[in-house]
């Protein structure tokens, strides 16, 4: 069924009794030629770009709870491609370029809105060092215009610029980057998955690989093994405990991360606005509440929840920025688990068992990438090759020096 | 007014208020929902999606419908629940989401569509065109959506936060809370009673006769007047407990002004942080809703609301009302309505077996069907035993049992269990630590039960900290079972609502289970149910009932839900505390920074410090005319700069020279004493981390400095290694960047100025050497370290005081050298100085460069193992051809702007083609032009090239010719006159 | 959270800064001939378990002690709080 306003229109007015399932709930098959670990945002845009752009016809996708339910349902979904790296930028970059025709594409209204970011200059140095990523960006392919004073105040006039620790002196604005509706992006993935034939199977936990001399031969799960040519593991947010499973030890770390949204409100702030000297980004959703955080937990954490000090942190941040927010409301607070990579940079790469792929190390930046490594783990899978965009994202990259720090603080996960 | 008689109201003084501009009164006792619906106002809200008229639903923090934009100008506080404002003199209140009047909003249009805007509607379409989103469909949707809106003024009022320590925190006052708070008071135990009302009692307000002994005002004033006198009970009225984090600690709100017209001199709310020993979950319980057939006209509300408008706050909510019920409770709405002379048209009874308990009708075995009224409720339909009959009444009380609110024991992840006896979830084993759920939040509802679980829980708590409590006389309670027969929805054709706010209605759920969005929380997520300002508290469970009906599955097996903080919607202003504005952060001074404001010093943020950044004088028209000026000076004479934010490390010990040995990537244990060496540290990554320089005082003390940015950082890295990896070396460290002031005074006349300060000491070049250093006394005795170092390239010295010593130095320097043109210069002026030089800074060291990069690629030791040394010789590090050159335009005219990437002429300008960029640049009065330094690859063979500095994002590209890094002697003889 | 200093008794953890993985105190030989896949190794690889684990925390507003917190990362409870610097004596004069 493809959907359209004359759908619709046409289920509105025959009392709905047409709209049929979004995907199937299939049974396991005994094998697969490439079975995918994970049905969250990266693991079913894998699934869906391995069927339609790489014609796989045997995939499954095997998620342990319901296909969404990892970081792609919760985040402050963010969409940009505003890198520095070439290791990095072309990768987010190309990520950007399929947000754009991604709706069209899956044939679901995702919300991809592009609504502009905006990062804010405090100091010199701060421009200085904008001023060489904005370049980077436009030599990607991307877009970047830095931004005076006086042109961020025509943008954001409620912003603090009259009483501030750090005066706002200008900013980095990235127009086509902007928002999407998270758990949309996972239900187009899904349903288009689905549709090209991928066999969604939800509440199937992965408990084990079957790995014999060097070689992946299929996953033991809670309901049964299940045979598997390739196997591509997904599992931001799991993916040691997964990874450990076929004896591995990985460069990432597992830190809790929060958001937080408003009440709902009327139109107030235009796109994504990112305070340069505090801990705290904020956008508003197309229902009116104000989607905003600020930095991981410092701490080691599986909990899926946060602290007070954080929260307190990222609100200080938005109040120093914009006072004008105070008198709205903290209606949610919800954690998720952020796969830290040593380097703050993702993996997306062959493992050393023959057959068994990963994806991961996401930091907190999984959900902008989430068409691009979806596209890419699937090339990767299908010829064997990493895709142009994403060959620095390699495993061995901290063996070798090849790391890709974005922000320069090396090996420490927390900082990233 | 319709008031009754009776109510927890103070009528001898009259409150006046406004609702979109209509003046009212109540009294002081009253919510704004309460006086408001004793004033007749029924219609208070729309709702969000379909812009459906909506009166209050609930009588406390759940309520989803009547929300109201309260109070004006910047005060003014969008999607307010009217049923939680405590009424003052003066309130205004404007209903909100409507347009252009309550009564008449244009956008209930939307519920004639309401067809079209089924569950998930927006997935499925607006697609096309692509451009249309953000430019057609989005704003619209924005525009429609939302609720409040927001002055967009800064907010006037004053925060707090404070922190407050106990053994036993109870939250919520009502039956259980007063029990346990009693019980632990009692016992010497320190305790905090909090509840979000502004009067204690919670349920027990809006019941009448609970306790069969005596009246519930006479025991709590008893209570109170106990609490008063009981020194280790803190009570906190009108205080949420709104979040349970780890450790027993939570969080809360005090509403401390709320209640007032403005704070006055005071704050408007205190965010509490509470660290409780243990904790006692006396939250209540929530009521249940049963879904109809247009079951959300104003009017209709939950029967315990209903009961608790006309028991606590005398309100008759209308002539004629009814009740529909799935179990006993409604019927006690009935009979206390009764007994206030309210007339009950009937209560609907889903039960067959339902007996009448008082003087009212009751149809039993019968369900509510639908309902008319655009504005108000105005009648029901009532089917029983297959005939429809229409009853008129202007308002509905519906009992569909109750939901505990176990949402804090849900905080951290534990799932509620179902409890099939109750029909409801209860907290569940995997609660916080240390909470322990009583009352009505673990399904001891009735008032009996809660008292006394309440008294079993503080004893608990208490008992497990080792206080001995026993249980109080408490008052003899009621004890009726409620009866319930699950009822979670009547069935039919029309919409009959689920979830108020977000328009969330059975046949969406029906839908969604359709679309095969069977998890509760894809229904969730496809529906917005839940999703609203109350949290799906008067929706969720309801859902699954719902959804598990459809399933053919039980409620446990569809599924749970669990509650995030926070319990109920804090404002922002609450969590920033006041640490907002100028107070965001703190703001480190350094010691002459009364002195540079005193010479109209303009000052600029570095970190937490405020440094001068340039000192201007009169005439000077722009800020490059007085940086340069004060570079000239040093250059010509002598310059002085506070450098005192740079980080300054002791370290002590028999063993202080092997210990920096492994620190630095360079040797530091062959330092002579007397004597100063440049370090660089690297990071266990083996990239560069921090520059500075390490003075050896004596065999066993060296002081290290470290870069400003970086001084926390090292400091921490440094006892990590001493007392994580080399706990036996014999080292001491300690900081003392805020011990010394520390100034620069730098030039060809720098020696001659020291040398009237000095007591004494001789600083001639053969006696005291470039990279010499010393301690010694200055001005009569103060004691003073000298350390002959350079980060502009000329003769330099720095020389660190007592830091309350730093203002008079400076002073006394600046005077004594008038006649050397001696000039205090700021760090514009200091960064042009190191530029001219060629010394990395922060915008080289980055923490993406390598000591190769910086040219410093020899200084890493391979005789001895140091941090990072091993990981600085990896492949890929060591492959990099990247270097630190400097960077002059080819037409002296031309800026070089720093952010720029470079490209060899006539390359193609892609991320491929890049060969670096310019890191710092400023213009140089010593060159003459602008300068810059930058890392270019294969750098340290292309001087003479000329490349491109590409800056497309300003539209610029120009020619650079590479050259030496050190533009200012490059030889280095200036430094050792 | 709270954090039971051995010296100083309950503190709040925002008082502290957070490192890691305590086996960060096993630092490799620099000199040693397999340095570079131990440094690999040490600097890099984490177990990152999910469950009970020995981690850092430099009371940096504080005494400025450095702790090893044996701490689960599934629920936050913490076991056990020790000074950094009686660990690693412990450990190096059992030679290992």
């Amino acid at each position: 069924m493809r959907f359209s306003g004359f759908r619709v229109f046409k289920e509105a007015v025959t009392g709905h009794k047409g709209w049929k399932p979004l995907w199937r709930n299939p049974e396991p098959k005994p094998a697969y030629d490439i079975v995918i670990v994970g049905g969250g945002g990266h693991g079913l845009a894998t699934a869906y770009y391995l069927a339609k752009v790489f014609g796989q016809a045997r995939v499954a996708l095997l998620e342990r709870g319901w296909l969404g339910s990892g970081n792609v349902g919760r985040n402050t979904t963010i969409i940009r491609s505003n890198y520095l790296l070439p290791g990095n930028q072309p990768f987010y970059e190309f990520s950007m370029t399929l947000w754009e025709g991604l709706e069209q594409d899956f044939n679901l209204n995702a919300m991809v809105s592009q609504r502009g970011i905006l990062n804010l200059i405090h100091t010199d140095a701060q421009r200085d060092a904008y001023r060489r990523r904005g370049n980077a960006m436009i030599l990607s392919g991307a877009d970047a215009v830095l931004l005076n004073r006086d042109q961020v105040w025509a943008m954001a006039p409620f912003l603090n610029f009259d009483n501030a620790r750090f005066p706002i002196k200008g900013g980095l604005l990235q127009p086509r980057a902007g928002t999407a509706r998270h758990d949309g992006v996972a239900w187009g993935f899904a349903r288009g998955a689905d549709l090209a034939g991928v066999d969604i199977i939800q509440n199937c936990e992965v408990t084990g690989f079957r790995i014999e001399e060097g070689r992946v031969k299929g996953v033991e799960t809670s309901r049964g093994y299940i045979g598997a040519g390739k196997v591509g593991v997904a599992v931001a947010g799991s993916s040691s405990r997964v990874m450990s499973k076929a004896g591995m030890r990985l460069p990432i770390e597992s830190h809790g991360l929060q958001a937080f949204v408003t009440e709902g409100l009327k139109p107030t702030i235009p796109g994504v606005i990112t305070f340069g000297a505090g801990h705290f980004y904020v956008s508003q959703s197309d229902k009116g509440g104000l989607v905003f955080g600020g930095d991981i937990e410092t701490y080691k954490s599986y909990a899926q929840r946060g602290g007070l000090p954080v929260l307190e942190d990222v609100v200080e941040g938005g109040m120093a920025l914009m006072p004008m927010i105070g008198r709205a409301r903290l209606l949610r607070a919800w954690g998720g688990v952020a796969d830290m990579s040593m380097d703050g940079s993702p993996i997306i790469d062959r493992t050393p068992v023959d057959g068994l792929y990963f994806n991961g190390g996401w930091s907190y930046g999984g959900f902008k990438a989430t068409p691009a490594s979806g596209y890419c783990f699937a090339h990767l899978l299908a010829t064997d090759t990493p895709h142009e965009t994403a060959k620095a994202m390699r495993l061995d990259r901290f063996e070798r020096g090849y790391v890709i720090d974005e922000k320069g603080v090396g090996a420490s996960p927390n900082l990233h | 007014m319709t008031r009754l008689s009776g109510g927890v109201i103070d009528r001898s003084r009259t409150l006046s208020f406004t609702f979109d501009g209509q003046a009212y009164q109540g009294h002081p006792g009253d919510t704004l929902a309460s006086a408001l619906l004793a004033n007749g106002v029924r219609l208070m809200g729309r709702s969000f999606k379909y812009h459906r008229p909506r009166g209050v639903l609930s009588a406390g923090s759940e309520e989803p419908n009547a929300l109201v934009e309260l109070r004006t100008g910047a005060r003014r506080e969008p999607n307010t629940r009217a049923t939680v404002v405590e009424l003052f003199d003066g309130l205004e209140a404007k209903s909100q989401n409507r347009w252009p009047s309550l009564s008449f909003d244009a956008l209930a249009v939307n519920d004639l569509f309401a067809p079209f805007f089924a569950a998930g509607f927006y997935y499925k379409t607006f697609m096309w065109p692509k451009a249309f989103w953000e430019k057609v469909y989005e704003p619209a949707i924005r525009r429609a959506a939302g609720l409040g809106s927001l002055s967009m003024l800064p907010d006037p009022d004053a925060y707090d936060k404070g922190f407050l320590h106990c053994d036993l925190l109870v939250i919520g006052g009502g039956a259980a809370g007063l029990s346990a708070a009693l019980t632990a008071a009692r016992s010497g135990a320190r305790v905090i009673l909090a509840d979000e009302d502004f009067r204690l009692g919670g349920r027990l307000l809006a019941e009448s006769g609970p306790f069969t002994d005596q009246s519930v005002d006479a025991w709590i004033a008893g209570l109170e007047a106990e609490f008063a006198s009981l020194p280790n009970l803190r009570v906190m009225r009108r205080t949420t407990v709104w979040g349970a984090y780890d450790h027993g600690i939570f969080a809360a709100l005090e509403r401390v002004a709320d209640h007032l017209s403005t704070p006055g001199e005071g704050v408007r709310q205190t965010l509490w942080r509470i660290t409780a020993k243990r904790a006692v979950l006396a939250a209540g319980a929530t009521e249940r809703h049963i879904p109809f057939a247009n079951n959300d006209r104003p009017g209709i509300m939950l029967s315990g609301a209903l009961r608790a408008y006309a028991n606590r706050w005398a309100v008759r909510p209308a002539e004629r009302v009814a009740i529909f019920t799935n179990n006993d409770d409604g019927h006690r709405t009935a009979l206390d309505l009764r007994a206030k002379g309210v007339e009950v048209a009937a209560v609907v009874d889903s039960r067959a077996e339902a007996k009448v308990l008082g003087d009212y009708p009751l149809l039993a075995g019968a369900l509510v069907t639908g309902s008319r009224g655009r504005l108000g409720l105005k009648a029901i339909r009532v089917a029983q035993h297959g005939r429809d009959q229409w009853i008129p009444c202007g308002a509905l009380g519906v009992s569909g049992g109750w939901n505990p609110n176990v949402h804090l024991a849900s905080h951290h992840r534990g799932r509620p269990v179902w409890d099939e006896a109750q029909q409801t979830f209860l907290p569940g084993e995997e609660g916080p630590p240390g909470l322990i759920p009583a009352g009505a939040a673990v399904g001891e509802g009735s008032t009996h039960a809660a008292l006394m679980s309440g008294a079993r829980a503080a004893v608990k708590a208490l008992d497990a900290l080792g206080i001995k409590a026993s249980p109080p006389n408490l008052p003899e309670a009621e004890d009726r079972p409620l009866g319930l027969k699950p009822l979670w929805h009547v069935p039919g054709k029309a919409r009959a609502w689920v979830d108020f706010q977000n328009d969330v209605t059975v046949k969406d759920i029906a839908l969604a289970h359709q679309e095969n969005m069977r998890p509760v929380e894809h229904l969730k997520r496809w529906t917005t149910l839940g999703m609203a300002t109350d949290q799906g508290k008067t929706a969720n469970v309801t859902a699954l009932a719902v959804m598990a009906e459809l399933t053919g599955k039980t409620i446990p097996e569809t599924g749970t839900t669990i509650f995030r903080p926070p319990y109920t919607p804090v404002s922002l202003s609450a969590l920033g505390g006041g640490n907002t504005g100028t107070h965001f952060r703190p703001r480190r001074l350094t010691p002459t920074h009364v002195w540079a404001e005193g010479r109209g010093a303009v000052f600029v943020e570095v970190g937490q410090w405020m440094r001068a950044q340039y000192f201007p004088r009169p005439g000077e028209k722009t800020w490059r005319e007085t940086v340069d000026r004060e570079v000239l000076a040093t250059r010509a004479g002598v310059g002085i700069c506070d450098v005192t934010t740079l980080g300054k490390i002791d370290v002590q010990g028999k063993d202080a020279g092997a210990f920096l040995n492994r620190i630095y990537c360079n040797a530091m244990a062959s330092l002579k004493v007397g004597m100063v060496r440049y370090g660089l540290m690297l990071r266990e990554d083996g990239q560069a981390w921090d520059d500075g320089t390490c003075a050896r005082l004596a065999e066993d003390q060296y002081v290290v400095t470290t870069t400003t940015a970086q001084a926390g950082p090292i400091y921490r890295h440094m006892e990590f290694c001493r007392q994580g990896l080399w706990p036996e070396l014999d080292v001491q460290l300690i900081s003392t960047t805020d011990a010394w002031a520390q100034l620069s005074v730098a030039g060809p006349q720098a020696r001659v100025l020291l040398e009237r300060i000095v007591d004494g000491f001789d600083l001639s070049n053969a006696a005291f050497p470039f990279m010499a250093c010393g301690e010694l006394t200055i001005a009569g005795g103060l004691r003073a370290r000298l350390f002959r170092i350079s980060f502009s390239g000329e003769l330099a010295y720095e020389i660190a005081v007592p830091a309350r010593y730093g203002a008079a130095l400076m002073g006394r320097l600046v005077s004594l050298g008038a006649d050397l043109g001696a000039t205090p210069y700021g760090t514009e002026a200091l960064g042009v100085l190191r530029i001219e030089k060629g010394h990395a800074a922060g915008n080289e060291l980055n923490g993406q460069t390598t000591a190769q990069m910086l040219g410093m690629g020899r200084m890493v030791s391979v005789k001895k193992d140091s941090i990072g040394a091993v990981q600085s010789r990896r492949e890929g590090m060591a492959a990099d051809s990247r270097r630190l050159v400097g960077l002059v335009p080819v037409a002296a005219t031309d800026p070089v702007v720093a952010g720029s990437h470079l490209f060899t002429e006539g390359a193609v300008h892609n991320t491929g083609t890049d060969q670096g960029w310019i890191t710092s640049a400023c213009y140089s009065p010593h060159v003459g032009s602008a300068i810059g330094l930058g890392f270019l690859t294969e750098g340290e063979a292309r001087q003479g090239e000329v490349v491109i500095a590409a800056n497309p994002l300003e539209g610029q590209a120009i020619r650079l010719r590479v050259v030496s890094p050190h533009f200012v002697d490059p030889e280095g003889g200036r430094l050792r006159v | 959270m709270l954090i039971p200093h051995p010296l100083l008794g309950p503190r709040d953890a925002g008082e502290f800064t957070y490192l890691g993985d305590a086996r960060l105190l096993e630092r490799p030989d620099g000199l040693g001939p397999d340095a570079p896949a131990a440094f690999h190794d040490y600097v890099y690889l984490r177990d990152n378990i999910a469950g009970v684990q020995r981690e850092l925390w430099f009371h940096e507003q504080g005494d400025r002690s450095w702790l090893v917190v044996t701490r689960d990362t599934l629920t936050h409870e913490i076991l056990k709080a020790e000074l950094a610097r009686d660990v690693v004596l412990a450990r190096k004069e059992a030679g290992k």
